[in-house]
């Protein structure tokens, strides 16, 4: 490592040659404030925020983008640095719709950090008001007039997920960012993954709230209201009540649940548990036959989405089996409802998920049984902690409660869908033993568990190879697919999730989200495998009884028809014409 | 190599000159800093808004092909170089040479940041060189005339000639080629024959819309590129505003600014909304209501955004302002302590009087009046109503007597309804 002399605030420092002022001020004890800085993600420069002067430099310069030279002179705290922050604080201040108590990231909003760590407690400028309407129509909200024009959900969208539904439109004071030409999201190939509302500093970017749908329900007495949760939210929704990350809370969910008023609390590892068994019957099925490889894991609805638009020629290679979300939403208006003697279009069916893009997939007509949803509402991580902070429940002090029967019990691998290379490891736990009609004994597949972009692995099932693949985020996935595409890669089976992590790291959970959350957060959920009894889905007993009772075995007409859906090509970018250009 | 003919100011029209009278002299540049630096492809960036000189581009490259002076192996060397033309639609922070570039890959016209510069990572990735048309311009003259004889004009810095666009209120306008160094005043009263109308001539504004005002105390300042920036200025697009005592010095900064506001990219916060939250504390002072606190503001504003904008575009806005301020603070005081426009510019803080020993009774003007607000009948003092007036002016430029009058800050007694002539002599 090469390093650098240099002076911060008149004392000397030797920092890593190519380092910025930021992080070389960062090393020496200095936290320099910054609005629209995200490291390797948003290295543009725009806030002006972080400023900092430098000897000789006839203008302050920006430390998030400036790299420290031999020699250089740094003053991090001069009264031109204290006003030039102030004063760029307070322009984007005035134009930024300050309504903080109504506001979702009120208390955890960076502009408002920002704005207490360079002291500004009046705005001098005149109010700026949006020149442009919320947009509201998709799982993403998108409000112009708290948007601080930093454009991090640009480079998101662009740099991990490249799905480039974002651009900046017009110019000067009535730049707009969303989607281009002033349109709306809906019209774009966006996913719904949620990233850019995980990565805006300020309510800018929202999911659309849909706890009232749910309490409506919850009030109806002619509704019959069962509830869900996905694997990742017993890891993460203590976070909101300050637990430390990756605290396992399954119990408390339960509870709280019970207490809103929920019939029966159901589990979607079960329904994972499920997903697993179907997939693997066609994953055997189509290495047998070896058409339609790799078969690539259905569970995300970003990813669906992102290959429906930009892959459409590998739409034959998905698993047609359902997401969990999915099948448990048709076991419920199905088995269920038989079960119960209630019909499904009295039950009220709420998906509890880490995920802005499983509001989406609940939409699908093509996944619906009837004429009306399988999954009523899906609400994220945020929407159950406001829900749970509304409901007046002590969250922390919670006992813990059991998940209902029949669809309340998960294996290990079930669990684990919440991790990126889950689905794959939770996959090849049955595959392996269905497939030789051995017992895998060396469960934990490790190099899977980490959470490199592409991980790629040679699993070997009873003399024959099969290659796997994982990938996180979709900006990866675009590379596996490419390396696919063009014969550098043989794939036989691949997991894809959208966000950094898995569902962990989605854009339903808490923010802010780091690696560090996610990688607690995944401890949680492998904590929770490992101390389940069974860990290989195909030994679940509920599962067992349900195939028993009703679905007859994997790949059965009965399942296809519940559990296996079929995906469109979408063209991209049809909705904005050449009339904009 | 690109050539960065995208000749923004509106004031400015010398590139566009160049590239209309003499094409080939900015081709022969191109080709020879090509060959110097070992480029292989040129691009011209042309705004749109240029069609004669595209058209005549486009020909003297064809033609230069047909010779074999573009093309593959160059007069028969193994010197390869070809010129494109790409045009710009129009955007002023086009001329930003990383926004340029940016527009040239199909990007939204946006400056990035620096480093890396053109020269190390540039158009598509490439390391790129890129300089104005007028540069291109002198290549020839210089490889040909030699090195000595182009140092030889112009200051210890800054060397040789520079075309400038004297516009304004001057006698003789149009394109001057002077050597650097040159003063104002040789520029502006013995080039353009001093002010129109035997008025006084009271500043200028060089560089284009971002540069400053210089005052006429001023005016023995050498037009080169040390002495501008002493004076707070730019030599930018080589504009020269000349501008005579009918002119407000505040609603010029606006005027300016204003520009600056439509032109911003947006991108970054300073230039963005601070040039926008300088229009309006610049609206509110012409308008009368600005207050002592709004001009400490405004100049603070000003500064913080040429320190901390990220492009040339966004640090050189507030110049207007800062030289107004720096030249012509009495008139923002004139503005705001005393609501009065001295210049008699700014429309909220005028009024238009008629004045009784002048008025001859004869209509025009309540015949011409757009809003009705003078009273008066054949024969008959003539008077305007202050509250429906809207200064439009109209009255002042059809009075064939010169009875209105312009007052900012004062007002003459006239009578309360119209008298008969006689009577009131």
């Amino acid at each position: 490592m090469s390093t650098v002399c240099i002076k911060i605030d008149g004392k000397n420092f030797t920092v890593e040659k190519g380092s910025t002022i930021l992080n070389a001020c960062k090393s020496a004890g200095i936290n320099i404030p910054t609005l629209c800085y995200l490291k390797d993600v948003s290295e543009e420069g725009v806030c002006g925020v972080c400023v900092v002067e430098v000897k000789g430099a006839k203008t302050l310069q920006r430390s998030c983008i400036t790299e420290v030279k031999d020699g250089m002179e740094i003053f991090t705290n001069t009264p031109t640095v204290r006003e030039a922050r102030k004063m760029n604080l307070e322009l984007a201040l005035a134009h930024h719709n300050i309504e903080c108590p109504t506001c979702e990231r009120d208390g955890n909003c960076e502009l408002q950090d920002i704005a207490d760590r360079v002291n500004v407690k009046t705005v001098h400028f005149a109010d700026v008001p949006s020149f442009y309407e919320k947009d509201v129509y998709s799982p993403v909200i998108r409000d112009p007039s708290k948007c601080i024009f930093c454009e991090r959900c640009i480079s998101v969208c662009d740099n991990i997920q490249s799905v480039s539904a974002l651009a900046i439109s017009q110019r000067g004071i009535r730049t707009y960012i969303g989607a281009p030409f002033t349109h709306l999201l809906t019209d774009t190939p966006c996913v719904n993954c949620g990233q850019c509302i995980m990565n805006c500093p300020t309510g800018a970017l929202t999911e659309r709230d849909d706890t009232n749908k749910v309490w409506d329900a919850l009030s109806d007495p002619d509704k019959y209201v069962v509830v869900s949760t996905a694997p990742s939210i017993r890891a993460s929704v203590g976070e909101i009540f300050g637990l430390p990350a990756g605290t396992f809370v399954r119990g408390k969910v339960a509870t709280a649940l019970k207490m809103m008023g929920f019939k029966k609390v159901f589990d979607t590892n079960f329904s994972a548990d499920l997903t697993i068994l179907e997939e693997t019957h066609e994953l055997i099925e189509r290495i047998k036959k070896e058409e339609n490889l790799p078969i690539m894991t259905s569970c995300c609805p970003a990813w669906i989405k992102f290959l429906e638009e930009y892959y459409p020629e590998f739409i034959q290679n998905v698993s047609s089996a359902k997401s969990p979300q999915g099948m448990m939403g048709a076991i419920v208006k199905s088995y269920f409802s038989q079960q119960i003697s209630i019909s499904p279009d009295k039950i009220f069916h709420v998906s509890i998920m880490p995920c802005t893009a499983k509001k989406s997939e609940a939409e699908r007509r093509e996944t619906w049984l009837r004429d009306f949803p399988d999954v009523d509402a899906v609400i994220t991580t945020r929407e159950f902690g406001r829900m749970i902070k509304q409901g007046g429940i002590d969250f922390v002090n919670l006992p813990d409660s059991e998940y209902d029967n029949p669809l309340g019990n998960y294996s290990g691998a079930g669990t684990i869908f919440g991790v990126t290379g889950g689905v794959m490891e939770a996959a090849l736990r049955t595959a392996y033993d269905l497939f030789t009609g051995k017992e895998l004994k060396n469960i934990e597949f490790k190099p899977l568990r980490n959470f490199e972009g592409i991980r790629v692995a040679d699993v070997e099932i009873d003399g024959l190879n099969v290659r796997i693949a994982v990938a996180n985020t979709l900006g990866k996935a675009r590379e596996l697919l490419e390396a696919i595409k063009s014969g550098k890669e043989r794939i036989h089976f691949m997991e894809v999730m959208a966000c950094p992590g898995g569902c962990i790291g989605e854009g339903g959970q808490l923010i802010p989200t780091n690696s560090d959350i996610i990688s607690k957060r995944a401890q949680a959920l492998y904590s929770d495998d490992e101390r389940s009894k069974v860990r290989k889905s195909y030994q679940n007993p509920q599962i067992n009884e349900l195939y028993k009772n009703f679905l007859e075995k994997p790949g059965s007409e009965i399942a296809h028809k519940l559990l296996h859906t079929h995906y469109i090509k979408r063209h991209l970018w049809e909705k904005i014409g050449k009339s904009d250009f | 190599m690109i050539c960065n003919a995208d000749e923004g100011d509106p004031g400015a029209y010398m590139n566009r000159n160049e590239m209309e009278s003499d094409p080939h002299m900015v081709i022969e540049g191109m080709i020879i800093g090509a060959y110097a630096i070992g480029a292989n492809e040129g691009y011209i960036y042309i705004r749109a808004e240029y069609p004669l000189a595209i058209e005549r581009l486009d020909r003297a490259i064809s033609d230069a092909r047909a010779y074999g002076l573009l093309g593959n192996n160059i007069l028969g060397t193994d010197f390869s170089f070809d010129i494109h033309i790409a045009r710009g639609a129009g955007a002023f922070v086009c001329g930003e040479e990383t926004a340029l570039i940016a527009s040239m890959e199909g990007n939204t016209g946006r400056p990035r940041k620096r480093p890396p510069f053109p020269s190390q990572k540039g158009l598509w990735g490439k390391p790129t060189n890129i300089n104005n048309v007028e540069t291109w311009c002198n290549v020839a003259s210089i490889i040909k005339n030699g090195a000595d004889w182009f140092t030889r004009i112009g200051t210890e810095k800054s060397k040789g000639t520079k075309v400038f666009s004297l516009v304004g209120k001057v006698k003789r306008t149009g394109l001057v080629e002077v050597p650097l160094g040159t003063p104002v005043k040789t520029i502006v009263y013995d080039i353009g024959g001093g002010a129109t109308d035997n008025k006084k001539v009271k500043a200028v504004q060089t560089g284009g819309p971002s540069g400053g005002c210089i005052p006429d105390s001023l005016f023995d300042t050498q037009v080169d590129y040390e002495h501008l920036a002493d004076a707070g200025s730019i030599m930018g697009s080589g504009g020269i505003v000349v501008m005579d005592e009918d002119t407000c010095m505040v609603d010029t900064a606006k005027y300016f600014l204003e520009f600056a506001v439509e032109e911003s990219c947006g991108k970054c916060t300073p230039c963005r909304e601070g040039t926008y939250q300088m229009h309006r504390i610049l609206e509110k002072i012409t308008e009368g209501k600005g207050t002592n606190e709004d001009i400490v503001l405004l100049e603070k504003l000003a500064n913080i955004i040429k320190l901390t904008a990220l492009c040339r575009l966004g640090q050189t806005a507030p110049n207007p302002v800062l030289t107004t301020l720096r030249y012509f603070k009495d008139e923002y005081l004139a503005h705001v302590e005393d609501k009065r426009c001295p210049a008699r510019v700014c429309r909220s803080l005028i009024n238009y009087y008629i004045d009784p020993a002048a008025c001859r009774g004869c209509t025009i003007c309540s015949r011409n009046c757009p809003v009705e607000a003078i009273d008066g009948k054949p024969g008959y003092i003539h008077i305007i109503d202050q509250n429906k007036c809207i200064k439009c002016g109209t009255c002042m430029e059809v009075c064939n007597f010169s009875a209105i009058v312009k007052l900012s800050g004062e007002s003459i007694d006239t009578p309360f309804a119209p008298i008969p002539i006689n009577k009131g002599r």
